[in-house]
């Protein structure tokens, strides 16, 4: 029996031709280092992939293989022949989404977390009052001492308690949605402030703003921004992306600016996608795609800009974990180096395999827990190689990973993680 | 099948035994063409597991196919027959380099490019370097005897092999050769084995031999606006007394297919490019590469440009390192060929390749070590378009001929597998063919060990359609 064309279409069944299986993206495949078996390479989830749109597998045969994948992209780049396993890969969530059944519980929580939660600002700034008020409050300490939170649900005891301080209720509040540029003003920039980031890392937002006004940027916060649709889209829910897309295209499109900004690994990703995901969309294609070309991560905003420089030596020696999306799917490979190497610090150490993912990877260190910590123990192997008491990321997932890693090592009194941003302002950035 | 899966649970923990669909298809295929699935795949992890499963496959009289990370191009480890897959890419825990007697000790799934990385720690090298060397496995290496581009000066993985410990057929472990450079000692099965794609034994460990470093390297890019010219002047340098590490070539699709892909600044209307790299000690290298500027001053049709320094050089061998992903952009089906023809007969095996393209229509671009023969003509198709794939396998099947009617043979370093054997007898004859069937027979009496490869069966044709 022919698999339904349809179905073929949704797997990009077209696009695994090709995949001339060399292999030449196994070894830069962290789940195929950690799992070691076919079905978690790259070439074994194309294949198998290929084999569902030929009716030989069932959908549920794939569905570990890609539950299992990071989607971290490092096979793209691999890849001698360029093969859009990003493409492949959506298809097939996707497809599995659709044939699963799921409980009533299962599609409440789901819808709770993906419509609910994740594209509204009340929900995202509800969690930043909660944790606020949880650490403010000394709720943390107690729980942590009475070790209550090893009980929570799907290992959240382990990520709270890596969490950043938090602003209070008013200053989330009283953010302006206008800065000007400090001197002349190069260029206007529209800043995405992200759901994760700004409810959790709030703080790293308003440094984001200080460096981009520094540098000679005016930065505009479009009020009716929302979630990229990053975690959608990985999820197999693209209809949803898809709306959350349209609604940051409008959010963009009523305002003047050169560049769409973001300080969000895998954000900058998916904003970057968005052109590739309405191909073919006439009412849609060209405003997604002119939002596309806008977007920039803020190394790459502040190394054109060049308008910083740092006056403090930071204590310690510095590492730099990248972000898979930033690397692989955005290609923004130096940036982040080359700012790095203008902050005064003991010296910047290379660590070996740099471009591997971390495990964070969206919220896959929470629905794949055990995987994930593998993952993150083969990459603190070669954190710990470098001897270095600063590990450097550019993304909230990365971040919060890194800092569970540093936690698990028993690390705490000598390492530390810290948003790239963040360290230029400790740095102490001021305009040139 | 149930009994021998049982049977085999009680001596391989459970982890290791693989029977979901999804694993089976997962190990159904490897980078050439065709797909079978077998009915097991066994991660396997030291010799007596092996040992013990190749006497349970007699018993039962089932197939058994060692299997790296699945690169091969000429099908060495698909499971035709179905059967037990044995995956040996997992086994690669022990690689040891003894610097004072210039060998390293591998398990058979440590992977190529990681031996040359740990022999350099010591100033050695360890020269066979398949462009798959970061990916595929010694002991996929070792069966395919595989090549790569310093070939030409360093020879391919038979070279380097001393000795060995394998799993017979039959299940029983023997060691052959040692770690001593010179070893006369009867026959010499070491050199039977390797190259015998898995049909003869499962090699378990590899002493293999290592060399010198050289201190120092140095990249020559020559454009020819005469393809057959830039063949002359191959032999002319090969007969000068110089023997370069490598030497590339590229043709004009190959340029052109590049140069669309990723601007390089190559010149397209060049008919072919030849990259040279010497190495040895600097001043040497030095005083040859003038010697090889001065040969190609010679022929009229030629540029050339040495690169100043490593970054330089590296930016000629990009060109050389795209070809491939540029090529796949016209189709997406690449059928890689390594027919090798003596040094001489390059010029004439161009010239056989360029009336083979226009005969069958088809798109064939051609790159290679041109240095020791082992040229790649690719044919770039679409596994989807039957008429086509139609012409594709006629036009192989000529270029083989061409090969060995010029006194070549049918792989220079992707082995026989699937692909080639039905041309077997064409290079060596049916008696030729025949001692070598004779010679499985006796090692392998029950067919067990990796079947269907090398030898063809009745009436077998070349089929690249699935």
């Amino acid at each position: 029996m022919k698999a339904a064309a349809g179905l073929q279409s949704k797997l990009h069944y077209d696009e695994t031709f090709n995949c001339v299986q060399c292999g030449y993206c196994l070894p830069v495949c962290p789940t195929y280092e950690t799992m070691k078996s076919e079905v978690h390479s790259p070439r074994g989830r194309i294949n198998l992939v290929k084999m569902l749109a030929e009716d030989k597998i069932k959908a549920e045969d794939l569905r570990e293989p890609i539950e299992k994948c990071l989607g971290c992209r490092a096979c793209e780049t691999a890849c001698p022949t360029s093969v859009q396993y990003g493409k492949i890969l959506e298809g097939a969530k996707e497809v599995l989404e659709n044939a699963e059944q799921k409980s009533i519980t299962q599609k409440l929580s789901e819808s709770l977390i993906f419509d609910q939660m994740f594209p509204s600002k009340r929900w995202m700034n509800t969690i930043g009052y909660l944790s606020w008020l949880y650490q403010k409050s000394g709720m943390q300490k107690m729980a942590q001492r009475t070790g209550i939170t090893q009980f929570a649900p799907l290992h959240l005891g382990k990520f709270e308690s890596v969490l950043p301080d938090l602003p209070s209720p008013a200053e989330r509040k009283n953010r302006a949605r206008l800065f000007k540029a400090i001197g002349s003003r190069k260029v206007t920039v529209g800043f995405i402030t992200g759901c994760v980031m700004d409810a959790i890392f709030y703080e790293t937002n308003r440094n984001t703003i200080d460096l981009l006004t520094k540098a000679g940027a005016a930065v505009l916060i479009p009020v009716n921004q929302t979630c990229c649709g990053a975690l959608h889209a990985h999820a197999g829910k693209i209809a949803d992306a898809k709306l959350l897309a349209k609604r940051n295209i409008e959010a963009f499109e009523k305002e003047k600016t050169d560049y769409i900004v973001n300080n969000a690994g895998g954000c900058g990703a998916t904003l970057l996608e968005y052109g590739e995901l309405f191909k073919g969309d006439i009412e849609w294609e060209r405003s997604a795609q002119a939002f596309s070309n806008k977007v920039r991560d803020i190394s790459q905003v502040l190394s054109e800009l060049d308008g910083l420089s740092f006056t403090k030596e930071v204590n310690g020696t510095i590492t730099f974990q990248p972000s898979c999306h930033m690397i692989n799917v955005q290609k923004v490979k130096n940036e982040p180096l080359s700012l790095l190497k203008q902050v005064k610090s003991k010296g910047y150490r290379e660590m070996n395999d740099k471009e591997r993912c971390c495990g964070s990877a969206g919220i896959y260190n929470i629905v794949n827990y055990e995987d994930s910590m593998e993952i993150l123990d083969s990459k603190m192997k070669n954190v710990k190689e470098t001897n270095t008491s600063i590990i450097v990321t550019a993304n909230p997932g990365c971040l919060l990973q890194m800092k569970l890693g540093i936690q698990r090592e028993g690390l705490e009194k000598s390492v530390r993680a810290v948003h790239l941003v963040d360290l230029l302002v400790e740095a102490g950035a001021v305009s040139k | 099948m149930e009994l021998l899966m049982e049977e085999i649970r009680s001596i391989i923990p459970s982890d290791q035994i693989f029977t979901s669909l999804a694993d089976r298809y997962s190990y159904s295929y490897d980078a050439s063409f065709g797909s079978y699935l077998p009915e097991v795949v066994i991660q396997v992890k030291n010799k007596e597991e092996i040992s013990s499963l190749l006497k349970l496959a007699n018993t039962f009289n089932i197939p058994v196919y060692p299997r790296g990370q699945g690169t091969s191009l000429s099908g060495g480890p698909l499971p035709v027959k179905g059967g037990m897959v044995l995956d040996m890419s997992q086994w690669n825990g022990n690689l040891k380099i003894y610097p004072d007697d210039l060998v390293a000790v591998v398990s058979p799934g440590v992977l190529t490019a990681s031996i040359n990385q740990e022999a350099e720690k010591f100033g050695l090298m360890y020269p066979p370097d398949p462009s798959s060397a970061h990916v595929s496995t010694i002991g996929g290496n070792l069966a395919e005897n595989s090549g790569g581009p310093r070939g030409l000066k360093y020879g391919v993985t038979k070279d380097y092999v001393i000795g060995l410990e394998v799993v017979t057929p039959e299940g029983e472990i023997i060691r052959t050769g040692g770690k001593t450079i010179k070893n006369v000692t009867g026959y010499d099965l070491t050199k039977l084995i390797v190259g015998s794609e898995g049909t003869l034994g499962i090699i378990t460990e590899a002493t293999l031999k290592l060399v010198p470093k050289p201190p120092a390297s140095k990249t020559m890019m020559a454009v020819f606006d005469d393809l057959v010219q830039s063949g002359q002047a191959i032999s002319k340098i090969l007969t000068s007394g110089i023997l370069p590490a490598k030497m590339e070539i590229m043709d004009q699709s190959s340029i052109i297919a590049v140069e669309n892909y990723q601007p390089l600044g190559l010149p397209i209307d060049a008919e072919a490019i030849l990259l040279i790299e010497l190495d040895g000690h600097p001043l040497a290298i030095e005083e040859e590469m003038k010697k090889i500027e001065v040969i190609f001053k010679g022929f009229e049709s030629v540029k050339v440009k040495i690169a100043e320094n490593q970054d330089e050089a590296q930016s000629y061998w990009k060109a050389r390192k795209l070809v491939s992903p540029a090529i796949v952009k016209i189709k997406p089906t690449k059928v890689s060929e390594d027919a090798t023809v003596p040094r001489s007969k390059i010029p004439d095996m161009f010239q056989k390749l360029k009336e083979i393209r226009e005969k069958y229509d088809i798109h064939l671009v051609v790159f290679g070590h041109a240095g020791d023969g082992n040229l790649h003509p690719n044919i770039i198709c679409d596994k989807r378009d039957t008429e086509e794939m139609i012409r594709v396998e006629k036009a192989v099947e000529e270029i083989f001929k061409a090969a060995v009617e010029l006194g070549g043979t049918l792989s220079g370093e992707h082995g026989i597998g699937t692909l080639k054997a039905p041309f077997m007898e064409m290079e060596l004859g049916a008696a030729g063919l025949d001692m070598m069937k004779r010679i499985k027979k006796i090692w392998d009496p029950n067919n067990i060990l990796n079947p269907g490869k090398i030898f063809p069966e009745e009436g077998q044709k070349l089929v690249l359609r699935e």
